[in-house]
């Protein structure tokens, strides 16, 4: 190992050289927090940053946070914010966009938040087409109380509180968010990506970025679910979690756009293109 | 002796590291490897061989925001040991 | 300005348009869904918006986020629907929001509620009872004044009778004197820079550490609430000259009572009352005061005895105190009770004065 030629990375190259993009995004007041080693929210919550400085005509912006390990975004990230309670963003947020329709407005929300206390509100404001944008984290767990199973938790996922595994008879099925809001008429763009490699990481800021255009253009009810490892929810080594998340969640919650145009896409296009994503290297 | 190209360069804040590994299997070129060394909270951090292409899979994937990619002008040509 | 022959409901909709309220979301209950109509058929002729919300939770949870924008946002129900709202009531309180909540209640049951709160942690929330519509109209915009004006949600304790009963009123735009603009509101307009604003309940600061100084938060909402406890404490009194007996009671039934007293007054009886305005902060040194000179204090409520508690604790030793209320409710379990009748109380009255027990 030691004969091996290691090179210079404290500072920026002596060489002539283009920085390919900012560390961090303009709109992070701070790169610390103190989520685990190998969390995939960050992950998220860097594209999602990026999309909002990303988007054209952007007038106003402000971002609705629930709690989680994720609600440590509330206080960096340098949007208007305001700070809901477990499962409550979607009724705020849509309180905030009432009075602020100039806004881009969109919440953050974890699965534990939105798909377990929260369910009814997040599935009404789809149905009503309010003109938000949903963000949900999805890890299968609730991380910040611990790691205990939540509504979108797989058969056979191992969680605090299912420590043999998930078990259909005991703890009954998961529910598929994305896709069941994908089945709201009042829901238009409904997208789900994963951040297990830098491939996801991408193409989950591209539906970010699909989700905020369709705020803007006033189509209705847009929702980008993310799912994320955890891999001490998950009892793993963090270098396992990427394919953790793949294998075990991405194999249940299929990876794609589940609705685009008013169009609910069937799950076996979905996995179409996700075969044909795979073939695809990143970079180059 | 071996010449390796590299088409981009990294720097890696080593002191905000979690040791997470994420970024060893991102790299396409597989150029990253994790220290031996720890840094000041305990954690290896990640070291650079020749042959990154700049491509920023290690931007993506890290929760801490350790790195900052660079594309070379020009590419560098490293002398490695076999 | 004219008068109108309005229901309750309706005119207190109309007063809180007055006050500037541009945002209400509701959930039908009665007897508050009179409320949410009124709001749904006339804000959107001022460039307001009404959500018929899909529950009381979603309901309180909107206009939160409406409040934090800045506007003036209101919701309400009767007491079974704000016990659902009651952990986002402490929250708003610790997020120092201001929000009203129109209680239309099924009678004087919910005083508890009102006063004391279901939610967690230590927090108060002004409460303001009218006895009567004209009354109502006054309170509802001093609300939306207060709770601009201290950054806290207020309730307004009506009931079935205030909402349903029809009166001629008029519905002036009242002004309580000028408040500082919402500096701290998230607008949307701002961002980047580090110049964003944060409306947070959890005691964080934009930009902050992670885990911030919450027990030093918490005191200074505290000391908020003794400002709140100083400055706002509102009754009316009357016939206490030489009263021998004051009766205490709040709201519709207040009204009830302060007749019963009048006629008694009128036949020479030494009697007075005391109706506190301010549920909470409760006005006890109003009541003390007016129940100064009094060998005894008379307790009339619809409920099972709760501001009796209040009155106890304000007026100590000084004076007997005694319950002449009651449970008391119509078959739709409304809150129109039997016991809202001047002769009833008249009685009762007689009763305590005498040292007698009251007829059940």
């Amino acid at each position: 190992m030691s004969a091996e030629t290691i090179l210079r990375t404290d500072a920026p190259p002596a060489e002539p050289a283009r920085r390919i993009a900012p560390t961090s995004p303009a709109l992070l007041l701070s790169e610390e927090h103190s989520l685990c080693p190998g969390c995939g929210e960050p992950l998220a919550v860097r594209m999602l940053l990026e999309a909002l400085e990303e988007t054209p005509g952007l007038k106003g912006a402000i971002g609705v946070v629930g709690i989680g390990c994720y609600t440590t975004f509330t206080r960096t990230m340098d949007v208007d914010a305001i700070q809901a309670l477990h499962g409550r963003a979607p009724s705020l947020a849509t309180g905030a966009k009432r009075m602020r329709p100039e806004s881009l407005v969109f919440t953050l929300q974890g699965d534990g938040d939105m798909v377990n206390e929260g369910l009814q509100e997040v599935l009404h404001a789809a149905a009503r087409g309010e003109s938000v944008t949903c963000v949900l984290l999805n890890n299968g767990v609730f991380g910040e109380t611990g790691g205990h199973m939540t509504a979108t938790t797989v058969l056979g996922q191992r969680t605090k509180n299912s420590l043999e595994g998930r078990d259909p008879g005991y703890h009954g099925y998961p529910i598929l968010i994305g896709d069941l809001i994908a089945r709201l008429e009042g829901a238009t763009y409904v997208a789900r990506g994963s951040v297990h490699d830098a491939k996801g990481v991408a193409r989950t800021k591209r539906m970010l970025k699909r989700a905020f255009a369709s705020q803007q253009q006033g189509l209705g009810f847009s929702f980008v679910e993310v799912l994320t490892m955890c891999p001490t929810g998950w009892f793993i080594p963090t270098a396992e979690g990427p394919g953790y998340l793949d294998r075990v969640l991405g194999s249940v919650h299929i990876t794609g756009e589940l609705k685009r145009d008013g169009r609910v896409t069937p799950t076996e296009e979905l996995r179409a293109e996700n075969e044909k994503l795979a073939g695809e290297r990143f970079g180059e | 002796m071996a010449t390796v190209t590299s088409r981009g360069t990294v720097t890696i804040h080593v002191e905000q590291c979690k040791g997470c590994d994420l970024c060893i299997p991102a790299c396409p070129p597989g150029v990253l490897r994790m220290s031996e060394a720890l840094n000041a909270r305990g954690y290896r951090y990640p070291e650079l061989r020749p042959g990154c292409t700049g491509c920023g899979a290690c931007l993506l994937v890290c929760p801490d925001f350790v790195f900052a990619v660079y594309q070379y002008e020009t590419p560098v040509r490293t002398e490695v040991s076999a | 300005m004219t008068r109108q022959l309005l229901e309750g409901a309706e005119a207190i909709a109309e007063a809180g348009i007055a006050a500037g309220c541009r945002f209400f979301a509701g959930y039908p209950m009665t007897p508050f869904t009179e409320v949410l109509e009124h709001f749904a058929k006339k804000l959107p002729a001022v460039g307001g918006t009404c959500i018929n919300a899909e529950s009381e939770l979603e309901a309180v949870g909107m206009a939160w986020g409406a409040a934090a924008t800045g506007a003036r946002a209101a919701t309400g129900s009767c007491g079974q629907g704000l016990a659902l709202m009651q952990e986002s009531f402490s929250e708003l309180v610790r997020a120092e929001l201001p929000l009203v909540i129109l209680n239309m209640a099924r009678g004087q049951g919910d005083y508890f509620q009102t006063t004391r709160g279901g939610g967690h942690g230590d927090y108060r929330i002004p409460s303001l009872a009218p006895m009567d519509l004209r009354e109502a109209v006054e309170l509802t915009q001093l609300a939306f004044h207060l709770a601009d004006k201290w950054r806290n949600p207020v309730i307004l304790y009506g009931d079935y009778l205030i909402a349903h009963t029809w009166e001629s009123v008029e519905v002036p735009p009242l002004d309580f004197g000028a408040l500082p603009p919402k500096e701290w509101a998230s607008t949307g307009e701002r961002r980047g820079r580090g110049g964003s604003r944060m409306v947070s309940s959890l005691g964080m600061r934009r930009g902050g550490e992670a885990m911030s100084d919450v027990e030093e938060f918490w005191k200074l909402l505290s000391k908020k609430s003794q400002r709140i406890a100083a400055e706002e404490p509102r009754f009316e009194a009357g016939f206490t000259e030489g009263a021998e007996l004051v009766v205490v009671a709040f709201g519709t039934a207040a009204r009830f009572a302060r007749y019963a007293v009048q006629q008694l007054r009128q036949e020479g009886v030494p009697v007075g009352y005391v109706r506190p305005i301010t549920l909470w902060p409760f006005p006890s040194e109003g009541v003390r005061r007016a129940a100064a000179g009094a060998r005894k204090v008379a307790v009339f409520e619809l409920n099972a005895g709760q501001m009796l508690d209040d009155v106890r604790l304000a007026v100590m030793e000084r004076a007997e105190v005694s319950f002449i209320g009651g449970i008391s409710t119509d078959r739709s379990q409304f809150g129109v009770g039997a016991l809202l009748d001047t002769e009833l109380i008249r009685q009762r009255i007689l009763c305590a004065l005498r040292g007698e027990e009251i007829p059940s």
